[in-house]
């Protein structure tokens, strides 16, 4: 089995957000990045479905992106990916390019199964995944608080705004993660140490056949700030006459 | 534009998420002059199509393989009915209903999508959407390039829309269940009634945070509060993950978006994950035991106290009225 999980590199999500000069993307200077939360989440699924089988199960990781992205896919590598593998993009790709060029992976390295975040928390977009699945033509079970391995495929509970919902998809599939699927591993040293040795290997967007056709075209960005003055109230008395005779919400 | 929206609904009515959609899709097909048409998928949908059909005109995909949704066949159902130049926009709130099948369909249609939108514009022959990003530390403009545009809406950034004067028109479609696809099998639905309101459909919301420390007190403090204001409750991720309440409690940017009358945040520290849901609120209360806690940079009221003890004084006060 193979299971192929892509991998976006973030800025660190507690770091403070601000908009460029050019007024049209993030100022990057300062930031650290990651690996985004929720791959990191299937990576670490995938992860154990390899540890746990008695059949080999190898993890590929997939990053679309620039040269920066070697430091996120190094840390899948430590997670325990057997391989990882980038392709090459000198500038950002929106979700429905990025699962175009993860059809043309998915081609080359016949998975049976993609793990991949629900979301990047980056465009906070939530398409890439249901996007490679519309065109792969696979089954798809967002949003997995639970993977189960079962006879002809996966059992996966998914959280809806409704509650957990139960479907069970045929193989090969798309699952995306939340946050409840696990707690993702530290890498250990030696594990740091052994990734380190290890080649990433690279394509191009020529070699997949593929050009970009950007969707999303960002026309401005701004920073938003709060501009409420907090009223310190000392008491809940205070506090219930505020709620009751001046904002009269209650 | 010839718009479409995708409606959720409860099997006899559209949700209030969709009628807010409706309203973004009304706005905008003035603004074109286009029209609306409201797309349902289910199976025995009688009784909602003539709910709907109060707002719009109705297209109608009515049949025992669309009973549950899944993914894969109702994505298909909505491509073949937008594609090939029908629609021009392809619309519906940014719920998980439609995070999970809208945004396959959208693969189906092109890929040119913006989720969660909270503003738009039309000038000059475009559409501008307005969406946050990085948990809503900016808002970003963005231009769809595409076939057919897809659009998921925040249902608080819009008002619901209203009944129309005459209702609309009702049209069946057909569906050739043997061709549609059948990888996804619906097991179940597991879902805690609380007896409360929806979290994003209440005028009041009554949050905890990781100060409530089980799920006894949960009910104690922050359930009986919200049952005496009417309102519902919801919570950070910090005790959804530890199993003190149930995920569609959290609010948040993963979570669910929230913008009530009145947000109380209790016991909640503010990280910016948690306040991409709940900034929008009308008037915020944060009462924290710690007074550099984040969250009362963005309240109009705030109390540093233990909730242990404020939350039980306010309950009292609040019933000896
Ligand atoms: C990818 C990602 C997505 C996330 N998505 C979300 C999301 O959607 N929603 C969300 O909420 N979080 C989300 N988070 C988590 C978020 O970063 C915070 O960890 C979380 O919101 C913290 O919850 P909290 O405020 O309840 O807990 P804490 O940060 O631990 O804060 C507890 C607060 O309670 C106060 N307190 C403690 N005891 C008392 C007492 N007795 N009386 C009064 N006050 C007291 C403390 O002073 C503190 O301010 C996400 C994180 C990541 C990385
Ligand atoms: N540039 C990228 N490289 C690798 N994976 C990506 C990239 N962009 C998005 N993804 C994957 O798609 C998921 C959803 O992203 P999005 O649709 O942008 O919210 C992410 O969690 C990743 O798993």
């Amino acid at each position: 089995m193979k299971i192929l999980v892509p991998t976006k590199r973030v800025p660190d999500t507690d770091q403070r957000i601000r908009v460029a000069a050019d007024g049209l993307s993030i100022d990057t200077s300062m930031l650290p990045f990651v690996v985004n939360p929720f791959d990191a989440i299937a990576l670490e699924e995938a992860v154990r479905i390899s540890e746990e089988s008695s059949q080999p199960v190898e993890v590929v990781a997939v990053g679309v992106g620039g040269d920066e992205y070697e430091e996120q896919l190094r840390t899948a590598l430590a997670m325990g990916a057997e391989r990882a593998l980038l392709v090459e993009t000198d500038r950002p790709v929106d979700p429905w390019n990025v699962a175009r060029l993860l059809v043309k992976v998915v081609e080359r390295e016949s998975p049976n199964l993609i793990i991949m975040g629900k979301q990047a928390v980056d465009d906070d977009a939530n398409q890439a995944g249901q996007f490679l699945a519309a065109l792969l033509d696979w089954p798809q079970a967002t949003f997995a608080s639970k993977v189960e391995l079962v006879e002809g495929g996966l059992r996966v509970d998914r959280e809806t705004d409704a509650g957990i919902e139960t479907v069970r998809v045929s193989l090969p599939a798309v699952v995306t993660t939340d946050l409840r699927l696990n707690e993702p591993r530290y890498a250990s040293l030696p594990s740091i140490m052994r990734a380190k040795k290890k080649t990433i290997e690279r394509l191009s967007c020529e070699e997949l056949g593929l050009t970009i056709e950007p969707r999303i075209e960002i026309v401005a960005m701004e920073g938003t700030s709060s501009d409420r003055q907090c009223e310190r109230v000392d008491s809940v008395d205070e506090l219930i006459d505020r709620l009751r005779n001046v904002a009269e919400v209650i | 534009m010839r718009i479409l929206l995708i409606a959720e609904h409860n099997g006899t009515h559209l949700r209030t998420a969709s009628r807010c959609a409706l309203g973004f899709a009304n706005q905008l097909a003035v603004q074109t002059d286009g029209s609306v048409t409201c797309l349902l998928l289910g199976s025995g949908l009688d009784e909602v199509a003539a709910d709907a059909a109060r707002f719009a005109d109705v297209l109608v995909a009515d049949d025992e393989a669309l009973r549950s949704p899944v993914a894969d066949r109702y994505a298909r159902v909505i491509a073949d009915v937008a594609g090939a130049g029908a629609f021009d926009l392809v619309t519906a709130a940014a719920t998980t209903f439609a995070k999970d099948i809208v945004a396959r369909a959208g693969g189906l249609l092109g890929g040119a999508m913006a989720s969660d939108v909270i503003a738009h514009e039309w000038r000059d022959d475009r559409l501008l959407l307005q969406r946050p990003m990085y948990a809503g530390a900016v808002n970003a403009t963005v231009v769809l390039h595409g076939p057919v545009q897809i659009v998921t809406v925040r249902p608080s950034a819009y008002e619901e829309a209203a009944v129309k004067n005459r209702p609309g028109s009702i049209e069946k479609i057909e569906v050739d269940a043997a061709a549609l696809p059948n990888h996804i099998q619906f097991e179940g639905l597991a879902s805690k009634e609380t007896g409360r309101p929806d979290v994003t459909e209440a005028r009041v919301v009554v949050s905890g945070g990781r100060a409530i420390k089980n799920s006894e007190d949960f009910e104690r403090l922050i359930g009986t509060l919200a049952d005496r204001l009417g309102a519902a409750t919801g919570s950070s991720r910090a005790l959804v993950d530890a199993g003190i309440t149930p995920n569609e409690f959290q609010v948040g940017q993963t979570g669910k978006i929230v913008a009530p009358e009145l947000y109380m945040a209790l016991g909640i520290s503010g990280a910016v994950q948690h306040l991409a849901g709940m900034k929008n609120s009308q008037v915020i209360v944060a009462i924290n035991s710690d007074p550099d806690a984040p969250i009362f940079e963005v309240a109009d009221y705030g109390l540093v106290g233990d909730v242990y003890e404020l939350i039980p004084e306010l309950i009292e006060k609040l019933d000896g009225d």
